[in-house]
């Protein structure tokens, strides 16, 4: 793995979404994390910002604190449950999602469509696929159950109209679709990307960009998004990534095995 | 789907289960004796999740007894599943997610297998893949929940996801058939001769897999007097009449992890990446001859991934006790 040799002022793509995806996170939230850069995002909140943030983990991991540099391959190893509270079986880590304890669910996405649903199971047609992709894993529960920021890089070829295969659902087909398909709690908050911050228009639930990444253009973001996209009126632009952002983040992936 | 009968008629599973040694009676046998629990077209659930706990020794002596048309179900599927389909030993699997890991890309054996439909993958959500477990330890046909609802995961699940207007409610709620697998393979850090189980760590589904199968397979790192178990009985996960044989195998999840023993060996899980993804045939036929048909026992498989790479998982492993 290669060590960054980036300067203190300037980052990777996957470094901005992990301080990003971190800046929307609140003291005393339970976050449901996945492996990569939800995690690091997650343990970054802890370590700037806010101490009684509890991560849940997917193996069965309530409320660990992850070793900076031993950053686990999964959300399933014994890394996870360094200095945790509690462990359980992965079902009932699961359960607490649909028992309602857990105020944000975050994951990274392969594809995403203009409402939020995500695929991470079948590029082409899923009979016959042009690419077979790992699946959901907990990926539908906790986008199924409560209120989900999803970080991804920002590519035409990722953001699509409609999704090959909704594997975890956002709003499904926009307006009440998502209640009425049997799912009334929850559904996709943020997108986290290297150009933009987006959330979901309230009466459609079609993908709205909030703010842009500092020195993005509107038409950079919808150059490289396969849909139209809805833009906030009062369209901001985000801080850059602060020396102690990044300082923190790089104490915890010094190997940048989730940053690079 | 492409499942026989999803669910195990009641009465078949309760005479199945009468009809079973439950006596508290010794079982220890090798890895080789171990493997005649498990028939051809046999449902296999295997314990751990992802490089977790995983049955590695009990697989590796499947493998070589060259078993055939097993379905193969797991929380998350990694190498292991990989290394099941590219022997031949299955052609289904049962699972949330199927690849090495998020650091190594998507797996170029799954993708093989599945793409060409050598395979299937049937694909369901991981707390689904759970309640279908302990619906099965539970003796009930099935479990409501709610999640893969909305969702092409659900919809692609045919007749084995089904949804109805709760009773009591009037909400609609998912409905996820009870998983009753014929062998549950599991790995622990100790038990006793009978198979009184117990575990440290991350659970994962173990409990509800070894109460919903037909039968257990216990592969343990060490086995320990019945007397130090009902020491600490609040220790034990997995009681004795669940399992019919019990195999000591130390650094039995070789190459992945058990918790507090040892961590994965990244170094050989790195080399195995590099070797599938540049050809998942061959990658896998040459890895398969030098790490399961070559070998004459459980520790020459050991002696070949190295003595420096087993110290070196197992002083990461032994870290977990250090705080």
């Amino acid at each position: 793995m290669t060590k960054h040799q980036l300067a203190d002022d300037t980052y990777t793509a996957s470094e901005l979404l992990c301080v990003m995806a971190a800046r929307l996170l609140k003291d005393g939230q339970i976050v449901f994390a996945g492996i990569g850069v939800p995690l690091l995002a997650a343990t970054l909140a802890q370590h700037q910002f806010a101490p009684h943030l509890t991560i849940l983990f997917e193996g069965g991991t309530i409320g660990p604190r992850i070793v900076p540099g031993e950053l686990p391959p999964s959300t399933n190893e014994q890394r996870c449950t360094r200095h945790a509270n509690m462990l359980l079986p992965i079902t009932d880590v699961l359960l607490l999602l649909q028992r309602g304890y857990v105020d944000i669910g975050f994951m990274g996405g392969a594809q995403i469509d203009r409402f939020g649903n995500l695929n991470s199971s079948f590029i082409g047609d899923a009979d016959n696929p042009k690419t077979r992709l790992p699946g959901t894993g907990g990926g539908n529960d906790i986008s199924s159950l409560t209120n989900m920021i999803v970080a991804m890089k920002h590519e035409k070829r990722r953001f699509v109209a409609d999704v090959d295969f909704i594997t975890s659902p956002g709003w499904v087909k926009g307006r009440r679709s998502r209640a009425e398909a049997g799912l009334p709690e929850g559904g996709l908050w943020r997108v986290v990307t290297d150009l933009a911050l987006m959330g979901f228009d309230e009466e459609t639930r079609e993908m709205k960009v909030l703010a842009l990444q500092q020195g993005v253009t509107r038409e950079q973001v919808q150059d490289n998004t396969g849909f139209k996209l809805l833009f906030d009126e009062k369209l901001q632009t985000v801080a850059p990534p602060t020396k102690e952002e990044l300082a923190t983040l790089r104490h915890l992936d010094p190997d940048c095995r989730f940053t690079a | 789907m492409s499942t026989d009968a999803l669910v195990t008629p009641y009465r078949q599973l309760r005479e199945e289960t009468l009809t079973r040694d439950r006596g508290l009676r010794e079982k220890v046998m090798s890895l080789e004796e171990a493997t005649r629990f498990v028939n051809d077209g046999d449902h296999v659930a295997l314990g751990g999740c992802h490089l977790s706990r995983t049955p590695s020794a009990m697989l590796w002596a499947l493998i070589r007894a060259r078993r055939q048309n097993l379905t193969v179900s797991r929380s998350i599927a990694s190498t292991e599943t990989d290394l099941l389909l590219a022997s031949g030993v299955s052609r289904h699997v049962v699972t949330s997610w199927f690849s090495q890991g998020l650091i190594w890309g998507v797996s170029k054996v799954m993708r093989h297998h599945v793409e060409n439909k050598l395979a299937v993958f049937d694909e369901w959500s991981h707390m689904s893949m759970g309640l279908r477990y302990r619906a099965g330890a539970m003796g009930i046909p099935f479990m409501p929940s709610r999640t893969m609802l909305g969702s092409d995961v659900g919809k692609r699940l045919g007749e084995g996801f089904k949804s109805m207007t709760c009773p009591f409610t009037n909400e609609d709620v998912g409905l996820l058939p009870a998983l009753n697998p014929d062998v549950a393979l599991i790995h622990v850090q100790r038990c006793d001769p009978y198979g009184n189980a117990q575990l440290d760590g991350l659970q994962f589904m173990d409990l509800d897999i070894a109460m919903a199968a037909k039968r257990v397979i216990l592969t343990t790192e060490r086995i320990v007097s019945n007397e130090q178990i009902r020491r600490a009985p609040d220790h034990t996960r997995i009681p004795f009449f669940t399992v019919e044989a019990v195999v000591e195998a130390p650094i039995g999840c070789a190459p992945h992890e058990c918790y507090g023993v040892y961590e994965p060996f990244f170094s050989h899980l790195d080399d195995y990446a590099a070797l599938t993804t540049k050809d998942p045939v061959q990658g896998t036929q040459g890895y398969l001859e030098r790490y399961y048909y070559e070998p004459k026992s459980w520790s020459d498989y050991l002696s070949r991934l190295g003595m420096d790479a087993v110290l070196d998982a197992c002083r990461r492993g032994r870290k977990v006790h250090n705080d």
